[in-house]
């Protein structure tokens, strides 16, 4: 049986979780030639609310598009959390950012968590690479894509100003993960 | 060379289906969830010299579209299911007048603005009867990205061939999901133009039928003059209240869709571990995608379950969905509303076994769980 | 020597279904000459219509020729200009099926300032449905479904066309033949959305219900009434009182929506704009 694997991103609406689901679907489906389907649902908000972007990431073709049993999740906010971070399977993982996630949801997974945006915002400058920061976490944390692979998808969908900016959040967000697995 | 892959939503696949079918004028109006379709299609058409236009509302879309047909364009619109109940009017229109067009509906819930974001298969009955009148419809219900680029690909080639309005219907869940695109080479897939006329300018007659059950329909602006009307009409397109002209017409219309032949070439299934199931899943569109899943599950238990997929929706594949409800034990139709295609499901098998609809209506996916629940029920 | 309409009219066509009396044959006939001063080619030229009495026109005249739905025509129009640019489109149509149920396509036809002429036939009522008032019915007067008087105030056409962005608007009438070819000719020339109003006669279902004796009467009341744009500057707004204004009422140049769409284009296949 193909091994299909599920990663669920969630946040506030505008925080760009969507886009990161997209990139990692092309890191698995267009440069590592995997199956990948990427969805995701939201409110009528364009920014606020709490938005999900689901990835199913398999080596057979994809049947049924949205999360079944959710292999690894990340809730950026505490409505997304409440939300969204359930139907994860027993053993799987969670990844929070601390700053913003208090009350942390309980079930038999794993949790992980560090300041994500507060990352992005310090030490890279730019508030706005949350996303990438918690891609580049997510992939370590799931290894569902190679870093390289990761990388690659990310340096693809960013604008030419941005691409260091990016590759560096991108890097941090892996080594944060890297660091907590220790 | 390799070819060409990206990762698309579904509606943006559809508009890169409709570029390779040779589309040439997009008419639309702005609703969730196809904007996509529209939005591709703004940047790209003017590259290729088409034409794009935002109109004023939806049944301004759908006049501009049978507009732009009439001067030889092959024309898309896209929409959701509340745009098709105002664009019921032209589509009749359409129909009678026999205009070649793509309607590309991508379905939310209903009735009326229902829930905008969320997925829907509510339209299904829409898309076969929606304008006043008898008409014929053709429906086609693709389950992945790459299927709605080729299936708008297919739409293009049936409006043009049969010269008629052509649905496409997709919901919102293959609509904005994402998947791997392999674009087809030029040639690849077929690509079908309207038959131009053979006769001399002043013996053309549009609705013609010494050319068959089709007549071929000339160009406003080119050498042919000609009279259109939504009024029932004689072969020369001029209106008559003659009966035998105006049954003789609406008979055609919709034998043109409906014979043998055409049903051939029309259809189009898949079968999914059919040939010795007892539990057959009746299912189209993102539905048909969780009921594969599903048919996985419960054959490693042992179950024979089966999956038909309908990829042309109407005509709706009557002789195999009868010969199938001798067969098994029974059809269970899965869908994202309160029973439509089971009814037709009902009225085809007769009786021979019992249908059993799965609806589902609150916004959310229909899942394998449902269905694999369900199939247990009846063994 | 006679003018020959035959040349323009499809063989066989005629007897029309206009009652006698009634002001669309004249408006036909002056958009026949229009077309023909400015040598109109029928293989490039579409007349597209709703529904309606009025809206039957193109049915007779030898053009490409589109009957569409009620209401629709300038959405219909609008499709074939856009995807056949070098085709003449004249859009053809009465006052309920242009300003009531097609209200919304007309006014963005013109907000658009896309190159088509719009002439509209106003005979104050929906004559083909048997005589229910219209958004033109004037106040007080008497339809099918205004027993008791009209309550509804009245849309006046060319004002609706100026306020929605149209650059060319002119008014005559159908007592006024000789200038309903000039007014169209000059619609048919300007680059832009040209909207001539054309106020016409039903003597069947209104001159009937309002005590207008014969056609000659309503004739008469649309001569009286109509006072020439020139003539107007001269007089006060008491003299004014319930006559209309006719001859060009606006004109202004205004870029136009093909031209427009044709920058669109050439930006998008990376030429210079």
């Amino acid at each position: 049986m193909a091994k299909r694997i599920e990663i669920r991103f969630s946040g506030a609406g505008g925080q760009g979780l969507i886009t990161a689901g997209i990139i990692l679907a092309e890191a698995a489906s267009i440069i590592e030639g995997k199956h990948a389907v990427q969805s995701q649902s939201y409110g009528p908000e364009a920014r606020g609310g709490a938005s999900k972007s689901e990835v199913i990431i398999s080596d057979a073709p994809i049947d049924y598009p949205k999360a079944t049993i959710v292999d690894a999740c990340l809730a950026m906010t505490q409505e997304s959390a409440d939300k969204y971070a359930n139907g994860i399977k027993a053993g799987g993982v969670l990844l929070l950012d601390s700053d913003f996630v208090s009350r942390e949801p309980q079930g038999d997974f794993k949790t992980y968590k560090f300041p994500i945006t507060r990352t992005a915002k310090e030490e890279i400058g730019r508030e706005i690479v949350a996303n990438v920061v918690a891609l580049g976490a997510v992939v370590a944390l799931t290894e569902v894509v190679s870093r390289e692979a990761g990388e690659q998808a990310v340096l693809a969908k960013v604008p030419e100003a941005f691409l260091e900016l990016n590759k560096k959040a991108y890097n941090l967000g892996y080594d944060k993960v890297k660091e907590l697995l220790k | 060379m390799a070819k060409k892959v990206a990762l698309l939503q579904g509606n943006e696949a559809c508009a890169h289906g409709a570029l390779y079918a040779g589309a040439k004028f997009f008419g639309g109006y702005p609703i969730t969830p196809s904007t996509e379709v529209a939005e591709v299609l703004s940047i790209e058409l003017p590259k290729v010299g088409g034409k794009f236009i935002q109109m004023e509302d939806e049944i301004a879309a759908m006049a501009s579209i049978i507009g732009a047909s009439l001067t030889g364009a092959k024309v898309i619109t896209a929409t959701s299911g509340p745009g098709v109940s105002l664009k019921q009017e032209l589509i009749g229109y359409a129909c009678i007048a026999e205009v070649p067009c793509v309607i590309i509906n991508v379905m939310r819930g209903g009735p009326s603005t229902g829930m905008p974001t969320g997925p829907g298969q509510s339209d299904v009955m829409q898309a076969r009867w929606g304008t006043h009148g008898d008409h014929a419809a053709i429906a086609l219900v693709p389950a992945s990205c790459q299927e709605i680029f080729t299936e708008t690909v297919r739409a293009f080639n049936l409006a043009e061939k049969y010269r008629m309005p052509v649905q496409v219907l997709y919901d919102e869940i293959v609509g904005h999901m994402r998947e791997r695109i392999v674009f087809p080479e030029p040639g690849e897939l077929e690509v079908i133009d309207r038959a131009k006329p053979t006769v001399p300018p002043e013996q053309y007659k549009p609705y013609d039928t010494s050319f068959g059950d089709v007549p071929p329909l000339a160009a406003f602006g080119s050498e042919y003059r000609f009279h259109v009307t939504g009024l029932n009409k004689a072969q020369d397109g001029f209106p008559t209240t003659k009966a035998e002209y105006v049954d003789a017409e609406e008979r055609r219309q919709i034998s043109k869709v409906e014979n043998e032949k055409a049903r051939a070439d029309i259809e189009s299934n898949e079968e999914y571990l059919t040939e010795d199931a007892e539990v057959l899943i009746f299912a189209y569109g993102s539905t048909s995608r969780s009921a594969r899943y599903a048919v996985n599950e419960l054959r490693k238990e042992g179950i024979k379950a089966g999956l038909f997929r309908p990829i042309t929706l109407w005509p709706f594949p009557e002789k195999r969905v009868a010969l199938l409800g001798k067969q098994v034990k029974a059809i269970i139709v899965p869908e994202m509303n309160l029973g439509q295609m089971n009814l037709e499901v009902e009225r085809v098998v007769k009786g021979t076994c019992p249908v059993i609809s799965i609806g589902r209506v609150d916004g959310e996916p229909l899942n394998p769980g449902q269905i694999i629940a369900q199939v247990k029920e009846v063994k | 020597m006679a003018y020959d309409y035959e040349k323009s009219i499809r063989p066989g066509k005629l007897p029309h279904i206009w009652c006698p009396g009634c002001g669309h044959g004249i408006v036909m006939k002056g958009l026949i000459r229009a077309m023909d001063s400015c040598g109109l080619e029928k293989n490039n030229t579409a007349l597209v219509s709703g529904i309606g009495c009025a809206s039957r026109l193109p049915g007779y005249v030898d053009m490409c020729t589109l009957h569409t739905a009620h209401g629709r025509a300038a959405a219909f129009a609008t499709g074939v200009k856009m995807a056949k640019p070098e085709m003449t489109v004249i859009c053809l149509g009465g006052d309920g099926d242009g300003t009531a149920i097609g209200g919304n396509h007309f006014i963005h036809a013109c907000r658009r300032n896309i190159d088509m002429t719009y002439v509209i036939m106003n005979n104050f009522i929906y004559g083909m449905t048997g005589g229910q008032f219209s958004p033109c019915t004037p106040t007080g007067m008497k339809a099918s479904t205004t027993p008791y008087g009209n309550p509804d105030p009245t849309f006046d056409i060319s004002k609706l066309a100026i306020g929605a962005g149209a650059t060319f608007v002119a008014r005559t009438t159908a007592f006024h033949a000789t200038q309903i070819d000039k007014l169209i000719a000059e619609g048919i020339k300007h680059k832009g959305m040209a909207v001539i109003e054309v106020l016409d006669d039903c003597p069947t279902t209104y001159g009937r219900r309002n005590k207008f004796r014969s056609v000659v009467d309503m004739m008469k009341k649309l001569k009286e009434n109509a006072v020439p744009v020139q003539a107007a500057s001269k007089m006060t707004a008491e003299q004014l009182q319930g006559k209309f204004l006719t001859g060009v009422l606006y004109k202004e140049d205004k870029p136009e929506y093909i031209e427009q769409y044709a920058k669109v284009i050439a930006k998008a296949q990376g030429q210079a704009s």
